[in-house]
């Protein structure tokens, strides 16, 4: 068979594709987690333009959405593997870590770039919120704490959904990106097996497929939750 | 600290051209291709239309670097391509191979920006356009594109902001730009921080430019609107109002 399916097949890279796309998965969804707690933080500080703080996250944000998310990975990678080496040999896991590490690394890299999209979501969620309604809050003598709960909170999330969607997209597609410091992950998993197996087109159509096959389920998911927020405003 | 930039920029100021270059062409490419995308997907050809969203949904549901490595590695596997001499010219080089990737995936998104300013052109001025005899193609030179473009610009900047970025994926598949070259640097000079700096900065500059661009065009295009909104500034008070 000239395309090499029934190699795939016989070899168990179906399994090793599985388990790329666990990791795939895995990552996406720790970077995302990470990148929405630091999109809420950031976020709230540039809304509320807390002054030098405010500075600080504009430079965060403009500084990660502005170079690409390969020369970010390169830095964190480069320049904390000869310590991390170090350190890790020192205490005996030398090889253990390996993957450990890469891990960590993508989890750094991939949730700092969502974190940057995430913050102007949420910035743009809070700002589509009325005045009026902060304004009511605090004027029936509501707390701060009580106001975000209560008024903020829930607005934003339903008006941030849709962002939420594109950040999430996004952050699942990037971390295909950290397969080139070795995370076996699902794009690392393709490149090996078109390298030994030599059918590069197969693997990455498989590759391709299985993204493809992510991104349409988890908009369906998305789809699914705007829906149920819609019904509940209804009410 | 002096050796090193005198070291890095000049071959960091190479990969400029490079990425400069990569970006041309695969945004000259990629925006008449998405164009073409966002009328197919509005007409009401079943085919037509199928055909756009399911394209503009592959393209966009995959990342960049599959689409890359898929042209770059796979497409040469396939004798039909091997023996179509201009398809192998294209396949066959990385640069070459990084514009295929990046103008097809940049045309999905731009048909997706471009297909929401054609649908906001209302459609009364298209009805007065046909009432005034004008032909389907001067409508859309005239009228619709115009319009389109205005409301499709914002988005279209950011587009273009992250082919700059995509062109960086261009280092895997052997081309040297910029993040090619700081990669090397890093590892012969160990100075990672500093190449990252240096890096970093070109592309900022890159994008700061494609940003003034855009919205001087912007600009250039919305000019009958900045004279009739000084006396009513509508949409500007209620910024100020948060800002106070």
């Amino acid at each position: 068979m000239e395309f090499g399916l029934w190699q795939v097949w016989e070899a168990g890279w179906v399994t090793a594709i599985l388990r790329g796309a666990s990791i795939t998965i895995l990552v996406g969804l720790v970077s995302m987690a990470a990148g929405l707690v630091i999109g809420i933080v950031c976020g709230l500080i540039k809304w509320a333009r807390i002054f030098p703080l405010s500075l600080l996250v504009d430079a965060y944000t403009s500084l990660v959405r502005g170079v690409p998310e390969l020369l970010i990975i390169y830095l964190l990678f480069f320049s904390s593997v000869e310590f991390v080496t170090k350190v890790v040999t020192a205490f005996g896991y030398a090889g253990v870590a390996e993957n450990g590490y890469a891990f960590v690394i993508a989890v750094i890299a991939i949730g700092a770039i969502s974190g940057a999209y995430s913050t102007e979501v949420v910035r743009g969620a809070l700002a589509a919120i009325p005045d009026g309604h902060i304004e009511a809050a605090r004027a029936l003598g509501l707390s701060g704490g009580r106001i975000f709960r209560r008024i903020i909170a829930p607005q934003m999330l339903r008006i941030a959904v849709p962002g939420i969607n594109n950040v999430w997209q996004t952050t699942i597609k990037d971390t295909a990106l950290v397969s080139v410091v070795g995370l076996q992950e699902l794009m690392r998993i393709s490149f090996v097996g078109a390298n030994s197996t030599r059918h590069p087109f197969v693997f990455y159509l498989i590759a391709a497929v299985v993204y493809l096959a992510i991104t349409l389920v988890s908009q369906a998911g998305f789809d699914g939750i705007e829906r149920r927020l819609r019904v509940r405003t209804r009410k | 600290m002096m050796d090193l930039i005198q070291l890095a920029v000049p071959v960091l100021l190479k990969g400029l051209w490079v990425t400069a270059a990569l970006t041309f062409v695969s945004v000259l490419i990629g925006f008449n291709l998405g164009l073409g995308l966002a009328l197919m997907r509005l007409s009401s050809n079943r085919f037509l239309s199928g055909f756009a969203k399911y394209y503009s949904n592959v393209f966009r549901g995959t990342p960049l670097l599959v689409q890359i490595f898929l042209f770059y590695y796979g497409l040469g596997q396939l004798s039909l391509i091997r023996d179509n001499a201009a398809l192998w010219w294209v396949i066959s080089d990385g640069a070459r191979c990084a514009i295929l990737a990046l103008a097809l995936n940049t045309a999905a998104y731009t048909s997706e920006i471009l297909r929401g300013g054609l649908m906001s052109v209302p459609v009364g001025l298209v009805e007065a356009a046909q009432a005034c005899g004008m032909s389907r193609m001067l409508r859309f030179r005239r009228i619709e594109f115009p319009l389109a473009i205005r409301q499709a610009l914002p988005a279209y900047g950011n587009e273009l902001i992250l082919v700059v970025k995509g062109t960086s994926l261009a280092s895997t598949i052997t081309v040297l730009e910029i993040t090619g070259y700081a990669k090397r640097l890093m590892s012969q000079t160990f100075a990672i921080f500093e190449i990252f700096a240096i890096a970093g900065v070109l592309y900022l500059v890159v994008n700061l430019m494609l940003i003034a661009i855009v919205r001087s065009t912007e600009r250039f295009l919305m000019r009958h609107e900045s004279q009739s909104r000084q006396g009513s500034s509508a949409p500007r008070s209620k910024e100020s109002a948060a800002v106070s």
